[in-house]
């Protein structure tokens, strides 16, 4: 049954498209190129069909916004060496289990008897790092600024509780200074971002004033909701049309504008900034997390000596340019034909949030 | 991988561990990145832990964003009749 609150969201969409439409008609502008950074949004922009709401002079494009899509070839079979030592468990959040490496991936490697355990959250993987004391638990830490404290309060967690098996493999990265990769690129030439919303519960709104500021971009955070979306690609033309590029939340509810203060806290606690390779992106100078050297006895690199070597990407795989923004997936050549959810090639294809995989699943032939 | 999960707070374990519930499925959440929480309070949860705890509502929002629609549209009609 439809409550008056679930009607109002309905009913408020297509008044919030047509409000987009007659500003761009108004403004007469050429055409504004946003793109919306975080792969939930991406989802939702697919599942709710919202690019058919968008005048035809609005570009939205997909970015890097998918923390396993970006993790780098290099990081994934770093995991998957791991699987493959006798002496240590892979925990991981279940989207990394089906991403190909250059040789297998997790799943293969649980299939073939190696211990590979999907976890929901990373104190299950504390938990079995106290029921197997004569195994390495080993964590794969990937995620943006909303995953990252989970992992520093795990870490914290593991000193206390001194579970020295307990290490994490750290891939975390951080999302603002990937923007700015992408804010300067001409080939790009974005005219603003739909920001994430749970990054953005986190870190609030301060690590993105250099866009609008340095970079002339218009910003908006938004939540995940078809009416949150339009409402925030609807700010993004007013500040476009008006020339006046600025940050607005247009999630209140739950983006605070100085962030989760305790979350930061446990960043800064556990982790320092380090460079961090980004696939499509390529290495980003500081975008990244490495545990400080208090917590140097839970990172699995040093104790287990694990080099991250450079692979180069699958054959014909244009993962990389999807996540820049460069191409949609379907201009993929592999896309639907080589590449499909039953049997990714590239990471896009693999996770939930992939531009990729939504893509597939909801508009296979680019229709929208 | 940044979904996160609106639920409301059911049952208070201790200082740093809540029941939460989302429709019918309940679940043990972590709440050490959010303060002062109650029973009845709504958080968003993601891989286990509460990340912050909701304010105000999502009817709010909407209500707000009306009074916003109305001043474009006000303008758009004005234009209109020009």
């Amino acid at each position: 049954m439809k409550t008056p609150q679930t009607e109002n969201k309905e009913k408020i969409v297509p008044i919030l498209s047509h409000a987009l439409n007659s500003l761009l008609e108004e403004a007469a502008t050429k055409s504004i190129t946003v793109m919306e950074v975080c792969g939930t949004h991406t989802v939702a922009i697919f599942r709710h069909g919202l690019k058919a709401l968008l005048p035809k002079s609005f570009k939205l494009v997909s970015g890097p916004g998918c923390p396993v899509c970006v993790t780098d070839q290099s990081e994934i079979d770093a995991a998957i060496s791991i699987a493959e030592r006798e002496d240590s468990i892979v925990a991981t959040y279940g989207d990394m289990l089906r991403v190909p490496g250059s040789w297998t991936s997790l799943q293969e490697c649980r299939a073939r008897g190696r211990s590979v355990k999907v976890v929901t959250s990373v104190t299950q993987a504390l938990d079995l790092a106290e029921e197997n004391p004569d195994k390495n638990v080993v964590f794969l830490g990937v995620g943006f600024e909303t995953t990252a404290p989970a992992t520093a309060l795990a870490l914290i967690e593991a000193k206390k509780r001194k579970l020295d098996n307990f290490l994490v493999l750290c891939m975390h990265k951080t999302v603002p200074l990937a923007l700015e990769a992408l804010a300067n690129s001409e080939e790009l030439s974005l005219d603003g971002f739909l920001l994430p919303g749970h990054v953005s519960v986190i870190i609030g709104l301060n690590p993105y004033r250099f866009i609008p500021e340095k970079y002339g971009k218009a910003c908006a955070i938004a939540g995940f909701e078809p009416f949150e979306i339009m409402a925030g690609l609807l700010e993004i033309a007013r500040q476009v049309i008006k020339g006046e590029p600025t940050i607005k939340s247009m999630y209140p509810r739950a983006v605070r504008p100085e962030g989760n203060r305790t979350a930061q806290e446990l960043l800064d606690k556990v982790f320092e900034p380090c460079n961090a390779h980004w696939r499509g992106l390529g290495e980003i100078p500081l975008s990244g997390y490495k545990m400080r050297p208090e917590f140097e006895i839970h990172d699995a690199s040093l104790r287990l000596n694990i080099e991250k070597k450079p692979s180069p990407l699958p054959t014909g795989c244009r993962c990389g340019d999807v996540l820049k923004g460069l191409i949609s997936p379907i201009e993929c050549p592999l896309f639907g034909r080589a590449c499909t959810p039953m049997k990714p090639v590239g990471p896009c294809m693999v996770s939930s949030e992939g531009s990729c995989a939504a893509q597939y699943k909801y508009d296979r032939k680019g229709q929208l | 991988m940044c979904l996160a999960v609106p639920h409301e707070i059911i049952k208070i374990l201790d200082e740093n561990r809540a029941i939460a519930a989302a429709g019918p499925v309940e679940v043990e959440i972590r709440t050490d990145m959010v303060s002062d929480i109650s029973i009845g309070d709504k958080v968003l949860v993601h891989a286990g832990f509460a990340i912050e705890k909701l304010q105000g509502s999502e009817g709010e929002e909407i209500c707000s964003l009306w009074e916003e629609l109305r001043e474009v549209m006000e303008n758009e009609n004005a234009s209109n009749r020009k």
